[in-house]
């Protein structure tokens, strides 16, 4: 059974429809189900990470209709209709995105749990034009937890990411 | 001769990555199969006693429930005790899940309710009804610290405390200075980011393909399969990718039981996933209480030491740590006694967590040291340069190597510790009081028993492969960095496989020897082949390479070369056709040797300096600048070490300020199980750390001259950081960690 096709598994619920990654996905979900379990156990997008449950950790940072949130704090059924962005949905064409590019050079994860999470809040941060300052990096980063401890290299590659993206948007 | 390095000791980014940072790595909980079904675990309310009823009609009325299991209905598994112990386990009898009514921790599994989707299970979970008749229990050490007892078993692999030498009592009364100090520090859960999970693959015929959350697939599989009596041969463990562990993932978790028992009672695939307030219910970093009793001459040179520690453990397991050790081994004393005894307390068993033992001694020892060095009034690098263990006391052993002098030169000057004004309130910046405070690190150079088996294909594809794990350490990456390197292939070329138990035999990623044991196994297996293709080289009519021994040739970009005459070769394609084979391939097994062992002690050093800011109205304190020199012999890959360290100073600097695992002694329970209350370190509280690497060889050690990196950050950073608080403000705090209210 594809992920797509799975409409009618569960008859009491309510019927949503999310755009997930440009792929729009019609879907019957149970009240209480969050957009997270909803990407990981339905969806089989297992990109994004549960860390807590609780909106404490943010490892299950996504993009929903251009904000980013806690998908575990997120109930689907009070999303029809929304776009979501995630983990697999960054690099296009199989090309990385800058900030995934920039992680990996800068070693910015360990065991890469918290990773996906914490390179979602870094993108939309840079397109908010928040974190633009060292400070404001470590500040804003603060709500996504590694506790490989990666912080001092997370910096590193939301800077490299910001001053390239300054660079290129000078003629 | 040895090949060109390429790839070893370059900073070359984790082959891993790519996976990493685009959500296609996969954990435990991230494996699906057509009938998956999914459990949750219901938690005991009491923290002793036992369960007098349990009501689930009301879960399994839920529709989509299919089954809700109990100590009472529970399928029926392994008698003996042997038959639970795995490969880590300490002495005693450990837990098993929903085997009776008897409840002996807070928190500890009561039922698993199985239902179609995650919402259904959880939903029910909440409606089991249990009722328990509370026993008396205890979780307060102090309590227990009258009924300690030194244990009778001695846990395998942790060094019992060495017998005294000299006369410590004596010389203590001897000594003019002395510094007498009782320390303690939270108890702390490790809280890896992906919570205790598996899923449980039923693949029919009784076979199981099992993804778990461990730090070694095959003490799990050795684990289902003693415990529910299956033929090893069907369990398979893959731990392909690791959401970090650092200890909590040495010993197969109760989700593991849990989901395998229901797999083999529904015949259908099972996920249990541990909640994060479940992460709190098993093991932890131990409670300790410590003394410690330096006595001392005048110009600071140790007379004696003491340190005595009462540990916590449960109450059916015997935990022991190697905690005192450390402070007969890390300074020049003939007059020592270090004891180390147990208390049980109501708790699940504690367990290993990054440098268990060492963050815990050395952290109270390197204070002790701090304040040693204020009494005689000279500079605390100094006093440890005028204290300086040439030599092993504890073992009466040479050292590999050690180059911890320079680690305390080069931190100091990167630093600028020669600026620093040794008075206590004598520096500050604005509004904050400023301090500067240093300590050493110590953690052993394990070497461990491990199989790895190297494949070439003709086409020059290296598959390497050993049972080993990567918890985000790096294993990955090292691995294929050396096997590039022996066999002079492209790393791009190189295909790392590990975390899986039907690969070669390799033990539970912990001790910091990973990159000793599994790289040593690995570069053995990749010159069992270099040796099978110089031979298959030499049969070629007329071969270039005829007369030459493997030390007369290197392997490089896919050709068999004559060193010294890169034109004289052979390529692995023409050696393989000459042979008539497709591949060559070799497997290898590398094991300490225990004559080295019997003669040489093996450790790791750092010298980690600290500066603190806190603001003394508020008792705010921020860690504004950490410099760690580490002498760990050779360094195969710059970049993942230096973020091993980091990790390792990170968790240390949220062991000196921040993390605190609160038991409510009344209810017996943690009560700040999550985030929210359970602080670990923030990228705010984060500032800057700067690692180096002292040079440093080792030939001794293990064949590679490494010596691991996983724990050395952690050992000694707690005690830098209280030293430099103290100094920072005048006030000695000696019980992590260390929270504003301490400083008021």
């Amino acid at each position: 059974m594809s992920p797509s096709q799975e409409a009618s598994a569960d008859a009491a619920g309510i019927p949503v429809t999310l755009t997930v990654n440009g792929t729009t996905h019609r879907l019957t979900v149970q009240p209480t189900a969050v957009l997270l379990d909803v990407l990981r156990e339905r969806l089989q997008l297992t990109g994004t990470k549960k860390g807590c449950d609780h909106g404490q950790c943010g490892a299950c940072t996504v993009i929903l209709d251009g904000r980013r949130v806690n998908s575990c704090m997120v109930l689907a059924a009070m999303k029809d209709g929304s776009s979501v962005t995630t983990i697999e949905g960054l690099a296009e064409d199989g090309r990385l995105h800058p900030m995934q590019q920039a992680f990996i050079e800068h070693d910015a994860f360990q065991c890469g749990y918290c990773t996906p999470g914490q390179i979602m809040s870094a993108v939309a941060l840079l397109e908010e034009g928040r974190a633009n300052t060292v400070e404001e990096i470590r500040e804003y980063m603060s709500g996504n937890l590694c506790r490989c401890g990666a912080y001092v290299n997370i910096v590193a590659a939301i800077q490299q990411v910001l001053a390239t993206g300054r660079r290129s948007a000078t003629p | 001769m040895p090949n060109p390095e390429a790839y070893v000791g370059r900073p070359t980014s984790r082959v891993d990555g790519p996976a990493k940072v685009t959500g296609a790595a996969r954990y435990a909980a991230e494996y699906f199969a057509p009938d998956l079904a999914y459990g949750v675990v219901v938690s005991s309310a009491i923290a002793r006693g036992r369960i007098t009823a349990i009501d689930t009609a009301a879960a399994l009325a839920v529709p989509g429930v299919i089954h809700v299991f109990t100590h009472e209905n529970r399928p029926r598994t392994a008698w003996l005790d042997y038959n639970y112990r795995d490969e880590v386990a300490p002495p005693g009898s450990p837990f098993r899940p929903l085997h009776g009514p008897e409840i002996q921790f807070s928190g500890q599994p009561v039922a698993l309710v199985v239902a179609e989707s995650f919402e259904a299970a959880g939903y029910a979970a909440s409606l089991v009804k249990v009722e328990y008749e509370a026993a008396g229990h205890v979780t307060d050490l102090e309590v227990k610290r009258h009924e300690a007892y030194v244990p009778k078993k001695k846990r395998a692999g942790v060094k019992p405390p060495p017998e005294p030498r000299g006369d410590p009592e004596g010389a203590f009364g001897a000594a003019p200075v002395h510094v007498d100090g009782d320390y303690t520090h939270a108890i702390e859960h490790h809280n890896p980011m992906e919570p205790h999970a598996s899923t449980v693959v039923w693949e029919g015929d009784g076979k199981l393909t099992i993804y778990d959350k461990v730090q070694g697939s095959q003490n799990s599989q050795k684990y289902v399969a003693s415990v529910f009596g299956l033929n090893a041969d069907d369990v398979r463990v893959v731990n392909a990718y690791v959401g970090g562990a650092f200890g909590s993932g040495l010993r197969p978790q109760y989700q593991l039981f849990l989901a395998v028992m229901a797999a083999l009672e529904l015949k259908r695939s099972v996920r249990v996933v541990l909640t994060r307030d479940q992460m709190f219910t098993f093991t932890h970093r131990p409670h300790a209480l410590q003394t410690i009793r330096l006595g001392a001459d005048e110009e600071g040179r140790l007379m004696s030491v003491r340190h005595d520690v009462v540990q916590s453990t449960s109450q059916f397991e015997d935990y022991q740590e190697n905690i005192v050790n450390w402070s007969g081994l890390m300074y020049r004393c003939d007059n020592v006694a270090l004891t180390h005894k147990l208390a049980q307390i109501d708790t699940y068993t504690p367990g290993d967590m990054r440098a268990p033992g060492a963050t815990t001694g050395v952290f109270a020892l390197e204070i002790a040291m701090d304040e040693l060095a204020e009494r005689v009034g000279i500079d605390p690098v100094e006093l440890r340069l005028r204290n300086y263990a040439e030599k092993d006391q504890d073992e009466n052993k040479e050292f590999t190597s050690k180059e911890l002098r320079e680690c305390y030169r080069i931190g100091a000057e990167r630093f600028g510790w020669s600026r620093r004004n040794p008075a206590p309130r004598s520096m500050r910046d604005g509004r904050e009081l400023v301090g500067w405070g240093m300590a050493t690190g110590c953690w052993e150079a394990y070497f461990q028993k491990t199989s790895a088996r190297a494949r070439l294909a003709a086409g020059g594809e290296l598959e390497i492969a050993t049972a080993s794990s990567d918890i985000g350490t790096g294993t990955y990456t090292i691995l294929a960095q050396l096997a590039a390197d022996d066999l002079g292939v492209p790393i791009e070329r190189v295909a790392v496989r590990i975390g899986d138990s039907s690969l070669p035999a390799s033990p539970i990623e912990g001790g910091s020897w990973t990159a000793a044991s599994a790289g040593a196994a690995v570069q053995a297996a990749c010159g069992a082949v270099r040796e099978k293709l110089l031979g298959l080289a030499r049969s070629i009519d007329g071969s270039p390479l005829a007369n030459a021994g493997i030390e007369h040739v290197a392997f490089r970009d896919g050709r068999i070369e004559l060193a010294g005459d890169p034109e004289r070769f052979v390529t692995l394609a023409d050696a393989m056709q000459a042979g008539g084979v497709e591949h060559v391939e070799a497997e290898e097994t590398v094991s300490p040797d225990i004559l080295t062992s019997m003669r040489y002690s093996m450790y790791t050093h750092s010298a980690i300096f600290a500066e603190v800011k806190v603001d003394e109205e508020l008792g705010i304190i921020r860690v504004t600048r950490i410099v760690n020199a580490v002498a760990a012999g050779r360094i195969l890959n710059p970049k993942t070490a230096r973020s091993q360290v980091l990790g390792g100073i990170v968790m240390g600097v949220g062991m000196a300020l921040e993390e605190e695992s609160m038991l409510d002694h009344n209810l017996g329970r943690f009560m700040n199980h999550n985030f929210a209350e359970y602080h670990v370190p923030v990228n705010a509280d984060i500032h800057d750390i700067d690692v180096i690497f002292v040079p440093e060889h080792d030939d001794k050690a293990n064949p590679l001259g490494v010596k691991g990196l996983g724990e050395i950050g952690i050992v000694g950073t707690a005690a830098a950081i209280a030293n430099a608080i103290y100094h920072a403000t005048g006030k000695r705090i000696r019980a992590l960690p260390i929270t504003p209210d301490k400083l008021l």
